[in-house]
């Protein structure tokens, strides 16, 4: 019991061994990740997103889509026959934070760009019962009449530019004036079209 | 992976479990007669005149750990988790293997299922009271959010049950539609038109469905309508299918068929999209799709 008596007795002695045991699984499972070409580099076409959809996935994040809608198609079957090809850490390289969610209360949005028409996104969103009459998503009508100022467009990407997205000095230049003005329903909506469109697979 | 990082995982994972083991054996108490040796009942902590037991691990609790033990050594054996190390899995096991293997188990299943269809025209399909029973779970799962569950459509998403057609309600239009998808190119006309232009073009529009329209207005609409609507919709009105331009004289309104709904219509144009799901469905699915939706706008017939 000598060996017990040690560490119960030596909290700083404790605190380490603590930290060594729980460590393991950290260092095994997360670590390697960030040096695996698998999931560092993007899926081939990948670009940074435009002001406008960057714009709109901020609304996305403001609006909290993320904790009813997940991101994340897994490699089952059943998941990819109602969705499209499964994601893969490539095509989330770019995305600060990520928006892959843990909870579907409504459909995953991995692959929801193209997928339906730019109005029935409008209609959608400003009331859900419209179009789907057993919808239980919130409506977001203020999306119509909300309009985006443009003021941190530029400020956001040079943001996004330090954590290691590629925006060029043009991208960024002038992106505020790009924006400016634009309807918060037409940027989201920018955002959910051009989402995982980039790999394909027939359901 | 590199070797690096490799070694990495499987040194770790080795001296994770070596360290397990060694915390769980080099703490059991194997269990003695306390009678025997007195001073091994407790730990030997006192406080306040209270002691703890020092009782060995129950035996089916360390039995089990045991068991884990070696359920977490055979599982790295049989799957990859050491690294590199692709395990001993017949055939090799990955995430994308074991998805493949499903999906073939599938189409298998599917090519069953759908293959007598494949072949079958859309005609002769829609009468297929099986086919038309999948067909139905499949426009519920991919067509109802814009085209209503019962194909009735909605305003902005065309009615697909009557026998108006925007696009062609042919087997092969309906099809077309589906696998290429449409889109609608009215154009604005409020900058050539003018509010004036606007409210007599629409009284125009309001007579060719023969409803409540001011006559003299309709006259001077009649001409707008002759300048800058017959290249689509037809001197009669008529429309047609290979622009997507609607029948203006069934009184039929895939948006508001009221004179303020036409108004916005002139002013603002339309442009309705159909998403082309070449890409998103299996051709075997569209075909079986095209046939429920043609089934959906004839005429219905009694099953014996």
């Amino acid at each position: 019991m000598k060996n017990h008596d040690l560490v119960e007795k030596n909290i700083g002695l404790m605190t380490v061994l603590v930290v060594i045991a729980i460590s393991f699984g950290g260092l095994v499972e997360i670590v390697p990740q960030f040096f695996l070409k698998e999931t560092t580099e993007p899926v081939a076409g990948l670009k940074p997103l435009p002001p406008l959809e960057l714009e709109g996935r901020d609304i996305y994040i403001r609006e909290g889509c993320h904790v009813c809608h997940t991101q994340m198609v897994r490699p089952l079957r059943a998941e990819v026959e109602r969705y499209g090809h499964y994601s893969v850490a490539g095509e989330s390289v770019y995305e600060h934070p990520f928006l892959w969610g843990s909870k579907r209360t409504g459909p995953d949005l991995a692959r929801v760009g193209g997928r339906y028409s730019d109005d029935w996104h409008k209609v959608h969103l400003f009331d859900p019962r419209i179009v789907v009459p057993e919808s239980n998503m919130p409506a977001f009508p203020w999306l119509y009449d909300n309009k985006l100022d443009g003021k941190h467009t530029e400020n956001k990407m040079r943001a996004m530019r330090k954590v290691g997205v590629p925006y060029t000095d043009e991208d960024i230049e002038g992106a505020g004036d790009k924006v400016k003005g634009v309807t918060e329903m037409d940027a989201l909506v920018a955002y959910l079209q051009q989402l995982g469109t980039l790999l394909q697979e027939k359901r | 992976m590199s070797t690096f990082w490799s070694l990495w995982i499987i040194g770790l994972t080795l001296i994770n479990m070596a360290l397990v083991l060694w915390v769980l054996l080099a703490n059991r108490k194997v269990a003695v007669r306390d009678d025997e040796t007195p001073e091994n009942r407790t730990t030997g902590h006192v406080y306040d005149g209270i002691e703890e037991y020092d009782n060995p691990l129950p035996r089916w609790w360390f039995k089990m750990f045991i068991a884990t033990f070696i359920f977490a050594a055979v599982y790295l054996i049989i799957y990859p988790g050491m690294g590199s190390f692709k395990g001993l899995y017949p055939g090799g096991w990955t995430q994308e293997l074991e998805l493949e293997r499903h999906q073939q188990q599938a189409d298998a299943r599917y090519a069953e299922q759908f293959g007598e269809y494949n072949a079958m025209p859309i005609e002769q399909l829609a009468q297929d009271q099986q086919a038309m029973k999948m067909g139905l779970r499949l426009f519920a799962n991919n067509c109802a959010v814009c085209h209503g569950a019962d194909g009735g459509g909605n305003y902005g998403f065309p009615n697909l049950t009557d026998s108006d057609w925007i696009w062609g309600g042919s087997p092969e239009q309906i099809k077309q539609s589906i696998v290429q998808g449409r889109k609608a190119v009215m154009p604005p006309w409020a900058a050539i038109l003018g509010d004036e232009g606007i409210a007599e073009t629409t009284e125009y529009v309001l007579s060719l469905s023969d409803r409540d329209h001011k006559a003299e207005m309709a006259e001077r609409g009649a001409e707008h309508y002759k300048r800058n609507c017959v290249a689509c919709h037809g001197a009669d009105g008529t429309g047609n299918p290979m622009l997507g331009a609607p029948n203006l004289t069934d009184d039929i309104w895939l948006y508001s068929g009221e004179p303020s709904g036409i108004r916005t219509t002139l002013r603002e144009g339309r442009n309705g999209v159909m998403p082309a799901q070449k890409d998103l469905l299996k051709e075997s699915r569209i075909h079986l799709l095209a046939a429920y939706v043609y089934s959906l706008s004839q005429p219905y017939e009694a099953q014996e």
